[in-house]
This record gives C-alpha cells, structure tokens and sequence, in this order.
C-alpha cells in the first residue's frame, strides 16, 4: 500500500512547471485516445494545438482564441477571489445568464434610439444582474448559513428557466414571427458589443477581461482586501484574529464574481452571440471554474489557462470538422487536462511513500 | 473584422470556384451538416444524420460528408461553418433554428457556399429553408389517440411554447375530439426538446392525472419508459420510430425523415440548379412519416387512421379545415376554409377547448 505525505514546502519550480507537465501528459494520454480511435494521434494534436496559431488559417483564428477565451478568463478572475477565501461561488453560469438577460432587457428597451449611452448603461444592467443573481447565496450564506455551492449552483437552473421565459416572452422579438429569441443586439448598432481594433477579435469584453487581470493582481497584492482573502482562504482562524468579517468578504467574493460574470454575459449576448436565445448560455460559466483552477488561481494564470482552454475549443471543433473526431473525444481531451492538472498538483504538494502498517 | 472578412472571403472565393471546378470533374462535392445535440440522442440530430449518410449512400465517392455534432447556437457556430468552409464545403445544413442569424451572417461572407437552414425563416441568395408539416402527422396520432382513450383524458408532453409545437398540440387534440367529442387534452410544459429526467416526470404527473394516452413533442424514450410502468398507457414515437417500446406502450410514431430533401439538393448542387427556396413538406413528400401503427390498436381505427393519412398526403383534406375557432371562442375558420401558411407559421394560440394557458 501507499500512502501520501505531505511535503513541507512545496517546490515553487514544480509549482510553475507542474501546468506545463500536466498539458504535456495530456496530449501524450489524448494522442493515445486518438490512435485507438484510428485517427492519426500527431495529426490531431496539431490540429488543436498549432494550427489554430500558426496554422494556414491562424489569421483567422487568432482573434477567435480571444473572443473565446474573453469571457473564460473574465468569469474566472471574479471566481478566483472566492475560491483563494474559500467562497465556492460554483453558479457562475447563472450569473452569466442574469447579466445577458439584464443587460439585453435595457438595451433593448432603448430600442431603437441610436445613442452612445445606450452601450455603458446596458453593461452596467449586466454586471448588475449577475451581481443580483449572486447576492441569493451570498445572503443566504450570510444570514441563515445556507452551503453556498449547492445554492449558486441550484441557482443555474432557475436562470435557465428564465433564460427560455424571456426569450419566449418577454424579451421575444416583436418581428420574429412568433419565433423564440429577442431581436439581435449585433445588429443594433448603438448596443452592440463591437471589436475595438477591426479584425483583432478584442471586443469590449476581452479588454474587460485584460483590464481584469491586472486589477484583480493589485487587489490580492496591494491591497487590505487582498490580505483578507488570502489570510481567510489559508488561515480561517487567523484571519478572525486579523479582524477579518467573514460574511462581509462572502458577499464581496459572491459580488465580484457575480458582477464579472454578469458583465461577460451581457458582452456575449451583445456580440458573438448577439440574441437572447433558449440555448443562450454555452457553459462558460462552468468551464471558468476549470480555468481559474488551472491558472493556480493567479490573474496571469488565468490568462494564460483561459487561452490554454479556447485553444482546446477551436482546434477540437477544426478536429471534428476536418479528422471527424467525434465530440466526446474532444471533451474527453479536455477532461483529461484538467485530470492530469489535479494529479499534478498532487504530487507537487505531497510526496508518495510506503504506508507504514499501523501499529495495533 | 472587416479585413479578416475580406481576406476569409477572398479565400473563400478561390476555394469556392476551386471545388466548382473539382464539381465538373470527378471531384467529390463537400455537404456540411451542423447539428444541435450527439448523434446518438436518438432523436433530432440522429435523424439529420441518418439523411446525411443516405446522401452518402445515395452519391458514394461522389460527395464527401463533413459534421460537428453539439456545436453551441451563436458564435461557435459561425465558426464551426466556416471551418468546414475551409474544408471545402460547398453546401452546409444547419439543423436548428437557433442557427439561423449566424447561418445568414455566415452566408454573406461567404456567397459561393450553399446553405440551408432548418425551421427558419430568414433567407437570402445563397440561402434555403427547410421544415416539415409535422401538424399533418400530429393529426393522424390525434385521431389514434382519441380512438384509444378510455378515461377520455388526452396528456400532452410539449417543448417550448412555440408555433410549431403549439401547432401540433392544436392538430393533435383537433382529430382526437372528432374521433371522440368526450376527449380533454392536458398539456405539461418541459421547456427541453430532451430531458429523460423531466419527460418522464412530466408523463407520471400525467398518468396521475388519468392521462392513459400521452402525445409527445420531446425527443426521449423516457415517456415510453414511464407508461409501460404504468401498465395501461399508450405512447407514440417522436422524431424516430421508438420502435423498442412496440407493439405497446409505442404504438405509432412521427419520424422525421430529411433523406429524400437532403438527396434533392446536394444533386441540386452537383447539377448546378441549386437556387435559394423555401420548402415546407409534409408527408406527401415523405419529409414526415408515420411510423408502422401497432397490432395494439384496433384494425378499424388503424384502418381510419391510414386513410386520413392518405386525405392529408393526396392533399384532398387540410388538418385545419374550419369550421374552427379560437380558445376564446372567436371565429377562426369558417366552414370548409383551411388555414394559410402565415398563420400556421406564427400560430400563437390554442383552439377552442383545449383547456390552459399558453405559457410565456
């Protein structure tokens, strides 16, 4: 038998490296797969993880890497503070959707007036929503003691519910015939998410996303906030000590995350997806929980995990398309990243040893 | 994005007369198909599938099939066409109605590709819609069911609150009162195309009620499941045949049957006469199906259902033939009128005696 021990100060070169090991297991394990399902293992790595950069079609795709990876590595930032104070904020999905149905119900109530304001106030109407959506489990944390995982995340299924009401009812649109979903955002020029530089795929959510990152690094570094979370997520008892509020840093956690979320809903439903729909929300919400573990929880990890995983994305779906990969194996692929992530992680915190039979 | 489009169209044109010069040749043509959920789901995508392998086997070396199954409506899926644009692609089949605003932006970038897209209503010059009547095979089940019922309670598993499938809760519950003026259909809304979970929650709380024949507008078998169960419950088949749950609870079905349209317009597209329609066919194409009708039910009621099926395809009776009225006792079609397409398109209400909101 084996058991593990922990070490007492994890490798801070095992740490950084530990990611870059975890992909490397991943395509070897994936390429495998690959190989018993009969496709050509190299050929499909390439597929998902050059091509889609250096490809001959990379021009294209490159921008897409950030309209993909916006929205992941924005709703990760906001969970990512939760998660370092040991807020388990797991509905981000829900909040995601609040946001786009918010922000979509103002701009379109503006309909069709063609003014600037119409843009700033609907995101503001998204970050308000998600940040609404969260304030739920945040207040029944708070005041009854409610487990805020399973409410945020029971939470997801009460917004999709009113995802198809809205895109059935109230926010239908009024020249669709009948059909479901609202009018399309992206073609409501004073409401439209656009792309700041022509052709780069940066929207006004992916450079939400970069303007995250370095404000949620000031926040953890430089900040009073920061220290709390830290101190809370590593040390409960030191930070009571520290003088630490703890629901106040469960409804700024379930807050930031919740508004974050709400915010990159709005910008999707405003651009890439442009309408409010029954299948609106696209699992962002959830695969954000993938990324801000895979960043290790750190705004440039993030980033980089966020891009990590739209890479996965674009070059599985140019897998399916051009190798015929079915879908299962691509997600399969990417469970097994995030598989090999956590074993990983393991070993760099503890070491495996022999087990010792215990004494009777 | 201009210049990614300009230059993606530029491609796109020498790709597009590149693969029109291959048609002339021996060159297989490249058909694209773009569905909503697996494969296997048993239900809408595998029938779109089993279309896309009878074009396979209808043209063998001379079509190649390109497709990507659980391709997210919205962003992802413009990318996924234009992967296949890549690919070659000169005609592509989006199968679901929320594909319809990329398919058209989509389409725009790229005029010398094909598509069509189903359940929609937007076109354009390179553009088609596809649907199917499936109301005129509802009619059929409706007057099976009504013949069948004993405790004269009609239950109704329905999607989503739009036209086509409040079309066929009013086609159904119209033929079941005309086999059996003592008929009352009772309607439970899922708000999912396929949820085995909320299906056969929905088809229990029906059988609870009395319900001892269920309709459905879901794609699962778990209905079937629930009403053998139960004992003494009949259920037809919906999208696919469902033919494991005959000769009882599954007693007819509606399929979808895509293959002969799919066939018509990839040959459209070899022989260069494709051009932009809008089709809606029913069953005298063969677009909608009734699966064999079971020993379970009577001969003579089978025999009365095959000839409203041979009235409906020889175009000799409409399914809504007045005279009708509304719920609200309104006029709707007076003695021997038959309703026009507009209006069955964006059929937003229920006729006279169905009991119940539409929900929205």
């Amino acid at each position: 038998m084996i058991a593990l021990e922990k070490r007492p100060e994890p490798s801070s070169f095992w740490r950084w490296v530990a990611p870059i090991v975890a992909v490397a297991l991943t395509m070897a394990a994936g390429g495998a797969m690959f190989a018993i399902l009969g496709k050509d293992p190299t050929e499909a790595i390439r597929t998902i993880f050059w091509d889609p950069l250096f490809g001959p079609f990379a021009a294209h795709d490159r921008p897409q890497l950030l309209v993909k990876g916006g929205p992941l590595i924005l709703i990760a930032i906001g969970l990512s503070l939760g998660f370092r104070a040991g807020v388990w904020n797991i509905g981000a999905e829900g909040q995601y959707i609040l946001g786009a149905i918010c922000g979509a119900a103002v701009a379109l109530a503006f309909y069709p007036l063609d003014s600037w304001v119409v843009f700033p106030l609907s995101a503001l109407a998204g970050g308000l929503g998600g940040w609404a959506w969260a304030m739920i489990p945040a207040i029944l944390r708070t005041k009854f003691n409610t487990n805020e995982i399973l409410v945020s995340l029971l939470l997801v299924y009460a917004a999709e519910q009113l995802l198809a009401s809205a895109s059935l009812g109230f926010l239908r649109n009024p020249d669709g015939a009948g059909f479901p979903g609202s009018r399309n955002l992206s073609r409501y020029d004073a409401a439209a998410n656009r792309e700041i530089l022509e052709g780069s795929g940066i929207h006004w959510g992916v450079s939400a996303a970069f303007l995250a990152v370095p404000a949620a690094h000031a926040l953890m570094t430089r900040h009073r906030v920061g220290f709390h979370i830290r101190v809370s997520g590593e040390s409960p008892r030191a930070a009571r000590f520290a003088g630490v509020d703890p629901n106040r840093l469960t409804i700024f956690c379930l807050g930031v995350s919740g508004a974050l979320a709400g915010l990159a809903g709005f910008f999707e439903v405003a651009g890439p997806a442009g309408q409010i729909s029954i299948d609106f929300n696209a699992g962002y919400g959830f695969t954000a929980i993938i990324v801000a573990f895979l960043g290790r929880l750190n705004p440039v990890g993030i980033t980089l995990a966020g891009l990590l995983l739209a890479l996965t994305y674009i070059g599985g779906e140019a897998a399916q398309a051009t190798m015929g990969l079915p879908a299962a194996a691509i997600q399969a692929f990417q469970g097994m990243l995030l598989f090999f992530l956590l074993g990983v992680d393991v070993l760099t915190k503890y070491r495996i040893r022999p087990a010792r039979r215990a004494r009777a | 994005m201009k210049i990614t489009r300009r230059a993606l169209a530029a491609s796109a044109l020498a790709l597009g007369s590149a693969c029109g010069a291959f048609a002339a040749g021996h060159e297989p043509v490249t058909v694209g198909f773009i569905y909503v959920g697996p494969i296997g789901d048993g239900g809408w995508t595998y029938e779109h599938d089993k279309g896309r392998l009878a074009v396979e086997e209808h043209f063998g070396d001379g079509v190649r099939t390109l497709y990507q199954e659980s391709v997210p409506e919205g962003a992802d899926s413009e990318r996924a066409m234009t992967q296949m644009i890549r690919q070659g692609a000169d005609i592509i089949f989006t199968t679901s109605f929320g594909y319809m605003d990329p398919t058209i932006n989509v389409a725009a970038r790229f005029p010398d590709v094909k598509f069509e897209h189903a359940t929609g209503y937007k076109r354009a010059p390179n553009v088609s819609t596809y649907s199917a009547r499936f109301y005129e095979a509802r009619a059929v089940l409706g007057h099976i069911a009504g013949e069948l019922t004993e405790s004269n309670k009609i239950g109704y598993i329905a999607s989503f609150p739009i036209p086509e499938v409040i079309r066929g809760i009013n086609s159904a519950y119209i033929h079941a009162k005309k086999a059996n003026p003592d008929v009352e259909l009772s309607v439970v809304w899922v708000y999912t195309w396929f949820d085995p979970a909320k299906e056969a929650d929905a088809a229990k709380a029906l059988i609870d009620q009395g319900a001892d024949v269920l309709l459905q507008h879901t794609d699962s078998t778990a209905p079937q499941a629930a009403a053998e169960a139960a004992g003494d419950v009949y259920t037809f088949g919906q999208a696919s045949d469902m033919p494991e749950y005959a000769p009882k609870p599954r007693v007819s079905s509606i399929i979808d049957d895509w293959a002969p349209y799919y066939i018509e317009r990839v040959q459209a597209v070899i022989d260069g006469t494709w051009e932009s329609t809008d089709t809606w066919d029913g069953i005298a194409p063969g677009m909608v199906r009734i699966g064999e009708i079971s020993d379970a039910v009577p001969a003579d009621v089978k025999a009365e259902a095959l000839s409203l099926k041979n009235r409906l395809a020889s175009g000799e009776y409409h399914a809504f033939t007045g005279p009708l009225n509304r719920q609200d006792g309104s006029v709707w079609l007076a003695e021997g009128e038959t309703a026009d397409d507009g209006t069955l398109l964006g059929m937003d209400f229920y006729v006279e005696g169905i009991v119940g909101d539409i929900p929205n």
